[in-house]
């Protein structure tokens, strides 16, 4: 048996067994579209933090952080400092929103934006734009599967072909578990992860160079310049990454996936509890950075930085352990996938086809429509995938800079009265239209700030000037009385 | 209240960034940036969790207000 063999057969085994135990979880109860999507919003913290958690350790955690801090270095750093800030920020928003989901049976983002401006164009353009925005994270996730099937057979398994017979068995996956099978699959991949990031991250420095001490300091002889901004880029500076953190924590549960899975919660408080421990978890995504830095030492030279980790494993270990090392990479890169795939399709069929294309459909034809939709995201994802060849991080960054556009109608949604249907449909348009066109354009960053963040500035700036030019009827949630009720039954016990 | 101790890691991860990216000194045998960033993302939860303690506490105070009147 070949090394490339060893190491495929490990992963095949921990694709299965992962795969096993989702489709049992998943199999046992009936699944209508509330089971599917939200699995009954029965989850305690313990789910809850794990189907959060799926969407943290993803394949950017483990193969996007080493490789930019390969090719880009000190830029990444943006990564580990925008998600504890993300949970700080959910400290305050995710339980309003939870309550006022329980309240009135929320599923989806768009079904917030739908109750509280009334208006299905604009749910269905949230909707829309959700999805268009998902896609590059799921390509991302696609990519990575790819990479570790390319580097784990020793070059003998081509990138492409692995990205599409990855993405049917997470189509398959996604269609038979939902998003009971999804959470316990994410018990054995974060194991797994948390396992081979503390691993792998203390042993390469030890073998290479004696520990982390001498690793550093011969990199900082080398290379001083990589350590700290811009690194190895020339635009990427402090007010890029000001921006890129400021971004990002504030997109964070921006993305439909992650406003969904509070959902899930059983009560609000759970996701104030999460967010306290939750930050603790994202300790793995500076080791990763250490390996990243590590393959620059010892395997200089490569052309695709997100490639990094697993070369340098491979080089070090044996063919059995680059196998584990896949296998708990390829769990990460599947349980995030499905739960995007998820999302988008319970948007585009709840919220795009239902309302707009097809008004007369039962909850039962939705799940349908639903579950086929699946199959033409993931088509879309893969297509995207095969052709394009930008970073991983590039990949993520291009998501949030959509996402984080829902931020102003939602947070003003919550805490501000008067803020206009008119106001949040034109800053939404705003945002995405300055996304496009720097996106395109080929400024971002401009002037040496993440052009997503500008685009938000500017979606914030119509959304409150539209608002005061035309005030529309203002809607309220009356989320004082969810809370009060809650309170008087917390004061009854 | 409870904004402000959520306030402190932005400040310490973020908008301080200029005075904190550097090299040296190292810590713990880590560049000086990557072992803030580390710091910070364990001193996070205990920002939060001060956070947790304000708002609990007011919401006590506001459910006692409000149900003293009530039979128990």
């Amino acid at each position: 048996m070949t090394a490339g063999m060893v190491a495929m057969l490990i992963i095949c085994a921990i694709v299965g067994v992962g795969s096993l135990a989702g489709f049992y979880a998943g199999s046992r109860r009936t699944m209508d579209l509330e089971q599917w999507a939200v699995a009954g919003r029965g989850f305690g913290v313990v789910f809850v933090w794990l189907l959060m958690a799926g969407e943290i350790y993803t394949t950017f955690t483990f193969l996007g952080a080493s490789g930019w801090a390969y090719s880009r270095g000190g830029p990444a750093l943006y990564l580990i400092a925008y998600m504890p800030l993300a949970y700080a920020i959910s400290f305050f928003i995710l339980p309003p929103i939870w309550e006022i989901g329980r309240k009135y049976h929320l599923q989806t983002q768009p079904d917030f934006f739908q109750l509280r401006y009334g208006d299905k164009r604009l749910s269905a353009l949230v909707a829309l734009i959700g999805v268009i925005f998902i896609i590059p994270y799921l390509q991302l996730q696609l990519v990575g599967l790819g990479i570790i099937v390319e580097i784990a057979s020793f070059d003998k398994i081509h990138r492409a072909p692995a990205m599409v017979g990855a993405s049917i068995l997470v189509a398959g996956f996604v269609l038979l578990s939902g998003v009971r099978g999804v959470a316990w699959v994410s018990v054995i991949k974060d194991f797994l992860l948390l396992f081979a990031a503390l691993f792998i991250a203390f042993a390469i420095p030890h073998i290479y160079f004696g520990g982390f001490g001498p690793m550093f300091a011969q990199l900082a002889h080398a290379k001083p310049s990589h350590l700290v901004m811009p690194g190895a880029t020339t635009n990427l500076g402090h007010s890029w990454y000001a921006s890129s953190v400021l971004l990002s924590a504030l997109g964070f549960f921006m993305w439909p996936q992650s406003f969904g899975a509070s959902f899930t919660a059983r009560n609000s408080d759970i996701l104030r509890r999460n967010a306290i421990v939750l930050p603790i978890y994202n300790i793995t995504l500076p080791l990763m950075f250490i390996v990243g830095y590590a393959a620059l030492l010892v395997v200089p030279g490569l052309r695709d930085g997100d490639l990094s980790l697993l070369t340098v494993v491979r080089k070090t270990f044996p063919p059995w352990f680059l196998g584990i090392i896949g296998g708990a990479g390829a769990l990460t890169a599947m349980v995030p996938a499905s739960i995007q795939i998820l999302t988008a399709a319970t948007l585009l069929a709840k919220n795009l086809i239902r309302p707009v294309i097809a008004p007369g459909m039962n909850d039962t034809q939705v799940a349908v429509v639903a579950k086929t939709t699946v199959i033409f995201i993931t088509t879309a994802a893969v297509i995207s995938a095969v052709f394009s060849h930008t970073t991983l991080v590039s990949l993520l960054l291009l998501g949030y800079s959509g996402v984080t556009q829902f931020l102003p109608g939602v947070v003003l949604g919550l805490f501000w009265k008067k803020v206009a249907t008119s106001g949040v449909f034109a800053g939404l348009v705003t945002g995405i239209a300055v996304v496009a066109i720097m996106g395109l354009s080929g400024h971002d960053p401009f002037v040496g700030v993440n052009a997503g963040f500008i685009a938000l500035c500017c979606n914030c700036v119509v959304v409150i000037a539209v608002s005061k030019v035309f005030p529309s009827s203002p809607f309220s949630f009356n989320v004082d009385s969810a809370t009060s009720s809650k309170k008087a039954a917390l004061a009854a016990k | 209240m409870a904004l402000l101790f959520a306030a402190v890691p932005f400040v310490a991860m973020c908008f301080t960034v200029p005075l904190w990216d550097r090299i040296y000194p190292m810590v713990l045998g880590l560049p000086f940036n990557l072992f803030w960033l580390m710091l910070w993302t364990l001193l996070t939860p205990v920002c939060l969790w001060m956070a947790y303690r304000v708002e609990v506490s007011r919401n006590a105070k506001q459910s006692n207000s409000e149900s003293g009147d009530e039979p128990q």
